[in-house]
């Protein structure tokens, strides 16, 4: 094996110009989301296969390099193929596509019309990612990368300039300078409660007790949230830079990388990263000829939320049950095995070569005045265009939703979008117009949290949704402490109780009683906020909690105890169709004769809603209102017949 | 020898060595502060947060497990306040339907019952399972580690469905010891019972069968 570690930052600059040198600039290169595990899911592995085949057919090996990268954001659209040097980006792309992509674009440089970005109002197509309105508006300073990264070639991270703020911090930097910059930079914690990173790293430096340790949270594990998964993927060598910059300014010369189990793309490319990492010289003993060591231990978490917390995710660390432990002192004073200990998120560590390199004034010149950078969010639910989006901090939830996320899906009326995730609340339309920070959104009763971001329409009823995320604490919390668990299970109960039409008079008190008792007294941060999404839901939202206990009605028709489905005679053309599709055989009627519902028969599947053709739309969800009796031998003149 | 700091409990000057915790001093200096899943033998846990008290430290009050948090020069303490009986009463109220047997509380969660006015029967109707009486302390879990170093019972499954049980390996060995027998304060793990049955079977098993 040939020996690559490099020894000097003269041999680390050599290795740079090598690795440069051998890159055309003008050279194709196919790009594909192979490394992320939803392009993978979509099938982004075949197209990958497909273009090896097709490239190779049309005799271009050697000419045209394809690039399995991670996420590139456009997760509505993937499989994405982005083509460089050009920068075309075809959507939606099938393994049929390939063929064409490669005699027409890649030999004869033409651009594929029908596989680039449409404007769904203008019709105009825009085949550069950069004009593409989900793309315009980001400032992917962070995530960016992804798309001409191999995030198993070391090789493509260090062209664009990777490891070279390590080399930096440690040649031009003494640590207490690399906190400075951090400080400096007003870097605020990604994972969701927003400490500042810089005062973080001193405490942890300035405790007294060695060794001192730092650690990766990678347990993202909010709903519909995958900020941190697609960066370990995408970009694994941004993160460990970040990392070890860290615990050369902390002083610590091991380090814990907490991965969920759940993400095995992520833990096998942070492992293949990590092993390359070292190779190079970049970890293990004297990095770079520094004198500076520093060691990664990758702990692969199995699976609750809670273990995000970081006490409990330090006991997991230990080999203990991932619970959290109370901390009145400072897992920066006494962390991991009582030692101080500096616990930071992903994105988090992803910021730092960035400061460094870029320094803490360019960094201050984005975002708002007390939130800085960028962040990444997970735009996800019922918007036209789901993807990961990394904007400035202070962007509006309205740009966000509607610039990039281009609206709210099928025409449909916006209601709240989800921040934080089960410790976040939902915010309604009146707030669309809110700078996103991490001030902004604790002030409105909600929080910033990792990056989720769901958005729902007029069709979520919120009484549910609030119990949607209840009980996903009630699985995900540990159960240790009385209010933390008792006041889970009793808040799903209320609002279970709420949605099945059985609520009564002070529920609401009730609810709020016991969210106020969790707050105050709950062992952890995780059940001091879990109550949030019912909090938050009852705070924007109290009327539909009223219509669901006062007049047994779900507004927006979703709790199915409380909700009938009822064919309009004056409608129904007597198809047949929510007929033969119904499971139960709760319709009757007949050729010819308008089609009732036996209500008594009715699951409230929604199958007859579906099927109905749109052009009758005789089948209404009714709530809160008796179901009309049925005009059982209504005849049906067909038209034209 | 160790540091002594000044603070205030209840508006009494108390004296207490550094590195002692609020509840320690407290009751060095005749303050009863209420527990759950306290003893003296085992570390803190902070699971019951029965023993929350208010303390306040240049200006900020902020509400804290007196078992966990500890002393500092100058902090104020406040064990009884209408935040802290609040604290207290929601706790009993949230935990009364688990440890009902014959549709009623006794014991410690009794007295805390009527010293905080908690109206036990609250969310009994919230409560679907069958009581199980086990409050979840985890003293019987901490004893066997801590003390006995047995290791013999521990904790499995969680958020709501958290629960105690004996591991059928270890548990074999312990025929002879008991100690969480004794320990638990308000389930009573049966003492009773044939300890041979151990294996296998969980405190909520055990319990179903006493009852």
């Amino acid at each position: 094996m040939v020996n690559k570690k490099l020894c000097s930052p003269e041999e680390f600059e050599k290795l740079r110009k090598d690795i440069l040198s051998k890159k055309d600039p003008n050279r194709s290169i196919v790009s594909i989301c192979t490394m992320s595990a939803c392009g993978q899911a979509r099938g982004s592995l075949n197209i990958y296969q497909r273009f090896q085949e097709e490239i190779k057919h049309a005799g271009l090996e050697g000419k045209v390099e394809i690039k399995g990268t991670g996420c590139q954001g456009f997760c509505e659209r993937e499989p994405v193929v982005i083509i460089f040097p050009e920068g075309i980006y075809y959507l939606d792309v099938s393994t049929e596509d390939v063929p064409e992509i490669v005699s027409k674009t890649l030999v004869k440089k033409e651009v594929l019309e029908r596989l680039v970005y449409k404007d769904s109002v203008s019709g105009e197509k825009v085949a550069k990612g950069a004009e593409i309105p989900f793309y315009k508006s980001q400032s992917p300073h962070v995530f960016g990368n992804n798309k001409y990264i191999n995030p198993r070639d070391i090789g493509d991270y260090i062209a664009l300039g990777g490891y070279a703020s390590l080399h930096k911090a440690l040649f031009q930097m003494t640590p207490e300078r690399v906190i400075e910059q951090v400080k400096k930079a007003n870097l605020r914690g990604r994972g969701g409660g927003g400490f500042p990173t810089g005062l973080k790293w001193e405490t942890t430096r300035n405790a007294p007790g060695t060794p001192k340790y730092v650690l990766i949270n990678c347990d993202e594990g909010d709903p519909g949230a995958y900020m941190d998964r697609s960066l370990m993927e995408g970009n694994p060598h941004s993160v460990l830079e970040g990392f070890i910059i860290g615990a050369y300014a902390m002083g610590a010369h091991q380090g814990f990388i907490y991965i969920r189990q759940e993400y095995p793309l992520a833990c096998e490319n942070v492992e293949i990263a990590l092993k390359q990492a070292e190779e190079y010289g970049f970890l293990g003993e004297d990095i770079l000829g520094s004198g500076f060591d520093f060691k990664v231990k990758v702990h692969r978490g199995a699976g609750a939320f809670v273990s995000g917390e970081s006490s409990a995710l330090m006991s997991a660390v230990e080999g203990k049950v991932g619970e959290p432990r109370m901390k009145y002192t400072h897992n920066a004073v006494e962390g991991v095995m009582g030692k101080p200990s500096c616990l930071n998120n992903v994105e988090t560590w992803a910021n730092i070569p960035l400061i460094i390199n870029k320094g803490a004034n360019w960094f201050n010149s984005i975002g708002t005045e007390r939130s800085k950078g960028t962040k990444i969010f997970s735009l996800v639910g019922k918007v036209n265009n789901t993807g990961l989006v990394e904007v400035p901090m202070g962007t509006t939830l309205r740009q966000i939703i509607y610039d990039i996320g281009g609206g709210i899906r099928g025409g449909k009326k916006f209601k709240g979008v989800q921040t934080g995730g089960p410790s976040g609340g939902i915010l309604p339309e009146q707030y669309l117009d809110t700078p996103v920070d991490f001030d902004e959104l604790t002030k409105l009763g909600s929080m910033m949290g990792s990056g989720g971001m769901v958005v729902m329409d007029e069709d979520t009823c919120m009484v549910d949704m609030a119990r949607y995320f209840i009980n996903f604490c009630c699985d995900e919390s540990c159960g240790k402490c009385i209010p933390g668990r008792e006041g889970l299970r009793v808040l799903r109960e209320i609002l279970t109780d709420i949605c099945e039409g059985k609520g009564k008079e002070g529920d609401i008190e009730a609810i709020e009683d016991v969210a106020e008792l969790m707050k105050d007294a709950s062992l952890c941060a995780m059940g001091r906020t879990a109550a949030n999404p019912a909090l938050t839901t009852l705070r924007y939202f109290r009327e539909e909690y009223e219509a669901h206990i006062k007049e047994k009605r779900c507004p927006a028709k979703v709790c199915k105890s409380l909700i009938n489905y009822y064919i309009d005679p004056e409608r129904c053309q007597a198809c047949m169709i929510c007929m033969r599709n119904c499971p139960v055989g709760a319709i009757n009627g007949g050729k010819d004769l308008v089609h009732w519902i036996d209500q008594e028969k009715c699951t409230k599947c929604g199958t007859c809603f579906e099927v109905c053709p749109p052009r009758f739309s005789a089948v209404k969800k009714i709530s809160g209102e008796p179901v009309p009796p049925p005009q059982r031998t209504k005849v049906i003149r067909k038209k034209g017949g | 020898m160790k540091k002594l700091v000044t603070l205030e409990i209840d508006k009494k000057q108390v004296k207490a060595k550094e590195g002692m915790t609020v509840l320690q001093a407290a009751k060095e200096a005749g303050i009863e502060i209420p527990t759950l899943c306290y003893h003296e033998e085992l570390k803190p846990y902070g699971a019951c947060r029965v023993c929350s008290v208010e303390v306040e430290k240049g200006g900020r009050v902020r509400i804290v497990a007196a078992c966990g948090y500890k002393v500092e020069e100058g902090l104020v303490v406040r064990t009884r306040s209408p935040r802290v009986d609040k604290i207290r009463r929601g706790i009993v109220e949230l935990i009364a339907p688990t440890v009902m047997a014959n549709k009623d509380v006794t014991g410690e969660i009794k007295k805390l019952a009527n010293e905080y006015g908690a109206d036990i029967h609250r969310f009994e109707s919230r409560f679907r399972a069958t009581p199980m009486r086990c409050i979840l302390c985890g003293i019987c879990v901490r004893y066997c580690d801590e003390v006995v170093g047995a290791h013999a019972i521990g904790f499995v499954g969680r958020g709501i469905d958290r629960r105690v049980v004996f591991f059928p390996e270890e548990a074999k060995a312990c025929i002879e010891c008991r100690a969480c027998a004794d320990i638990c304060p308000v389930c009573e793990i049966p003492c009773d019972t044939d300890f041979v049955v151990f294996s296998g079977f969980s405190v909520d098993d055990w319990l179903a069968r006493k009852v």
